[in-house]
């Protein structure tokens, strides 16, 4: 049995020690923001937080992350600057890997409040998107830190 | 395939529990209130729409969400001819059926960037429909006549006293009444919503992460499933160990499929390990001479073949002869896989009397017809759900992966879930195909261009997925944007030579649009240089009769100040395209690292004219995306091949294009009020030449080949 904090929730799950978080957050308690996108943490599609910080899901033993808090998309709060900025730039188009930008976005934010235009590109080069918004991804971070900053 | 009333509930979420008779009506099937009903109606005049007691208006969208924006622009031409308050509306996938064909092809399925085209027309008439029928109900209760009554969002007013009733209280007594068969449409100036960019009604599924792919389906006693399958093309299984398979904690059986094994699991992570554990092993396949440099040369040695003729105008040959100055390139472009974000998926659940289906398609009646092929039953008893599409970009309108997981039901006995890894994903793709062209171009004494000899080497996408639309023995996709461009030259041939390889070929986001823009917009730059002439005058003059690309290209040339100096280090290049009924250019700001051959572009400004706009907010989104794409393919992709099967696995050796290699975009709409034109690829064509023109004004250096790696950019600097 592994004992998982995620989103503020405790959960129990009967899965062994090595399964990728992101198996067990996805098909186990069925939060199935968190995407599937290649396995290798190259896509970013499985960005969580852990313990505060971004993290490729796909990339965690499940019994490494005991005790540590866990967050995913639909745990990072509905009125989040992040969330709000995505909304107003209208971001997303298939919004597959929406998730994970956003997550990877959130932990930027929170670590740096005001990030250079060279540093959002530095931090988001891991999260890909093929359907290609990567204009509108800049720019709601930009707002976000914009309207974040004021609230 | 009818669907029945409670279907349709079931599916609005409408829920009153009434059962309603369908009946066929002008728009599909017509839904009828029985006579038995009581408490309040929704009001569904046809199946693309339901006015619910509550106010809600539910429109059914029969194409598939894939980011395009199909789930917000069609709801906004509904709501737009309904009077609806978009507050209101809201949107419900269409399941698979006759009723929710597309009307021009006459099969439910998503591609083309045909969507808003091919529905517009019906859906304004539906929507308008239901508006005359809650007039007349209004009407009705007030003992006016309709001229007396008018609609604002959401409600009826009676002109007379003032006073208004919502579509939700009318929706009873509005499903009384006939349908009418030749509504009146809103005049131009009467329009709401069209035009207007509206935000998507899919975003908040989409922020909220609540948004549910195919990926994200659960089903009661399902199982998951990983296919081992041959790793070349054509390989046979020797030999595979279903033992050790079984051991595997979580496995619980293995079937055949296809032409290898399924391993059946109570959980993706243990099917996975199972397919693992089979220790599967292949032969060498049918092709093992296969690679990228063997397809390469084929590719090129074909050009020395005679082809079939796909235009033929003027006296080609003769004007070469007597052109004042002659010019011959040669150009190849790799496969490309569509590494959609969310890899193939589907979950099938077939039973002894019936079928389910949950899918991201772009192709509900292949699906539907595939599943009714593979389980025997009857059409109506299998259901087709489709679900948000992860990108589709062509990808899914292929059903491969469905007939995988409904194989693998039958077989099993229960529902499947079977989720491809990337590395299946992108080593089982219908890849954009390869193509390699020569160009013959004559310029007379004043630089004019007098002729053109295309010659292109392509496998055939058509032949395979859809033979009733091949030209005789040319693919249309091969030449098109070659046999039908443009530009006014007097003695133009395209000739096609067809290649068949084991690579399966594919629609891949603008199809032929996709090389064929690259190959005649880099040459055009070519002729223009030969003739000295600027590259944007050069193709304004051999557009004189051709106002719309006219207008697109000066468009874009005055967004990016062409003319102007540029900064320090960097060039500019331009290129249009003419696709899917939308005109773009595209204007792109490079630097070229001359240490280590990297190709930087700047910003794309980028023009487009799709005739009208429904809403410009997503057109610009579009064009965003379509530059990324496109920029992506230019610079970093081509699928490489090795031993007699695909090579490249995952991202580390096919990567996309990355937030730091984004350019800026500038999106304008120049739209001429033209027929309504696509959005979905239109945007993807010109930005690999007009790339590629940038380097050559940086470098002198022309780059024939794509991808633009650093490496071949250094070897040709």
């Amino acid at each position: 049995m592994i004992s998982l904090d995620v989103n503020g929730k405790t959960y129990r799950v009967d899965v062994g020690p090595d399964v990728p978080l992101l198996w067990v957050i996805r098909e186990h308690l069925k939060l199935t923001g968190t995407k599937y996108g290649c396995g290798l943490g190259m896509c970013g599609s499985c960005t969580v937080h852990v313990d505060g910080k971004s993290e490729r899901s796909c990339q965690i033993p499940v019994g490494d992350v005991q005790g540590k808090k866990i967050i995913t998309i639909e745990g990072l709060p509905k009125d989040h600057p992040v969330k709000k900025a995505w909304v107003k730039e209208q971001v997303p188009q298939c919004g597959y890997c929406q998730p994970g930008q956003m997550m990877e976005a959130a932990a930027l934010l929170a670590r740096r409040p005001n990030p250079s235009d060279r540093e959002i590109s530095e931090v988001m080069e891991g999260n890909l998107c093929r359907c290609g918004t990567y204009p509108r991804v800049r720019r709601a971070i930009r707002t976000a830190a914009r309207e974040g900053g004021k609230s | 395939m009818t669907m029945t009333r409670r279907d349709f509930l079931k599916l609005a979420a409408g829920g009153t529990g009434l059962t309603l008779a369908a009946s066929v009506s002008p728009f599909g099937v017509r839904l009828l209130s029985a006579a038995d009903m009581k408490g309040q109606v929704a009001f569904s005049p046809n199946v693309w729409l339901q006015v619910a007691p509550d106010n809600m208006v539910t429109v059914v969208v029969n194409k598939s969400e894939m980011g395009q924006g199909v789930y917000t622009s069609l709801p906004m031409i509904v709501a737009d001819e309904l009077d609806a308050d978009m507050k209101q509306v809201r949107f419900v996938a269409a399941p698979a059926g006759a009723a929710f064909n597309d009307p021009v092809w006459g099969m439910q399925g998503t591609g083309g960037s045909t969507s808003v085209r091919h529905m517009h027309d019906t859906l304004r008439k539906a929507g308008a429909a239901a508006r005359e029928m809650l007039v007349a109900a209004a009407a009705k209760t007030w003992g006016v006549s309709p001229a007396e009554c008018e609609t604002a969002p959401g409600l009826v007013k009676n002109r007379v006293n003032g006073q208004t009733l919502t579509f939700g209280q009318l929706s009873a007594k509005a499903a009384e009444l006939p349908v009418p068969q030749n509504p009146t449409l809103k005049k131009q100036s009467e329009l709401r919503y069209i035009g207007k960019s509206l935000p998507r009604l899919d975003t908040q599924d989409k922020v909220q992460g609540t948004a549910s792919f195919g990926i994200d389906t659960f089903v009661p006693d399902m199982v998951y499933a990983a296919v081992e399958r041959p790793p070349v093309y054509g390989a046979k299984l020797l030999s595979h160990d279903r033992d050790s398979a079984k051991k595997v904690k979580g496995v619980r059986e293995v079937v055949a499929v296809g032409g290898g094994m399924a391993v059946c699991a109570d959980t993706i992570d243990a099917a996975w390990a199972g397919r693992k554990a089979l220790q599967a092993k292949w032969d060498g396949g049918t092709s093992p001479d296969l690679s990228t440099k063997t397809l390469e040369s084929r590719f090129l040695g074909a050009l020395k073949q005679k082809g079939v003729a796909a235009k033929k105008q003027g006296d080609v040959a003769g004007a070469l002869e007597k052109s004042a100055r002659k010019l011959e390139a040669t150009y190849l472009l790799p496969y490309l896989a569509h590494i959609t974000m969310e890899p193939m998926n589907c979950t099938a659940s077939v039973r002894p009397d019936g079928c389910d289906v949950w899918i991201p398609t772009q192709n509900q009646t292949g699906v539907h017809q595939a599943a009714v092929k593979i389980t025997g039953l009857r059409p109506e008893q299998v259901k087709v759900h489709t679900t948000y599409l992860g990108g589709g970009f062509g990808r899914r309108f292929e059903v491969d992966v469905a007939v995988e997981a409904l194989q693998i039901s039958k077989a099993a006995g229960r529902p499947v879930k079977l989720v491809w890894s990337r590395e299946e994903d992108m080593g089982n793709d219908f890849y954009r195909p390869m193509n390699a062209c020569t160009i013959n171009g004559g310029l007379d004494e004043r630089g004019s261009m007098i002729a053109w000899s295309h010659k292109v080497v392509c496998p055939s996408v058509f032949a395979r997925a859809l033979p009733g639309m091949m030209k005789g023995d040319v693919d249309p996709a091969a030449v098109e944007g070659v046999e039908d461009m443009e530009y006014e030259i007097p003695n133009l041939d395209v000739e096609y030579v067809r290649i068949e390889t084991p690579v399966p070929v594919g629609f891949w986001r603008s199809v032929g649009h996709s090389h064929n823009a690259f190959t005649v917009e880099s040459f055009i730059d070519e002729l223009a240089r030969a003739a000295r002439r600027d590259p944007l005058e050069f193709r304004l003059a051999h557009l004189r009769n051709h106002q719309r690309a006219r207008r697109v290209l000066e468009a874009a040339a005055e967004m990016a100040g062409w003319g102007t100096p540029p900064q320090i280090g960097q060039a500019r290049g331009i290129a249009w395209h003419f696709s899917f009924g939308s005109y773009v250019a595209q204007v792109a700001e490079v630097s070229v690292d001359r240490d280590y051959g990297t190709i930087k572009v700047h910003k794309v400004f980028c023009a487009v004219d799709c005739g009208s706009v429904i809403n410009p907010d997503n057109v610009v989104a579009q064009m965003e995306g379509g530059v990324i794409m496109g920029l992506s393919a230019a610079l970093k992709e081509g699928i490489s091949f090795a031993k007699g099967g695909v090579e490249s696995e995952n991202y580390f050796n096919q990567d996309i294009l990355r937030m730091s290699e984004a350019p800026e975009i500038e999106v304008k709409i120049v739209a001429s009020g033209d027929a309504l034109g696509g959005i979905g690829e239109p945007g993807v064509p010109p930005i690999a030449p007009a790339v590629a023109n940038a380097v050559f004004a940086a470098t002198g250096v022309r780059l024939r080949r794509l991808p633009m790696k650093p490496q071949t950019v250094l070897a040709e600097l």
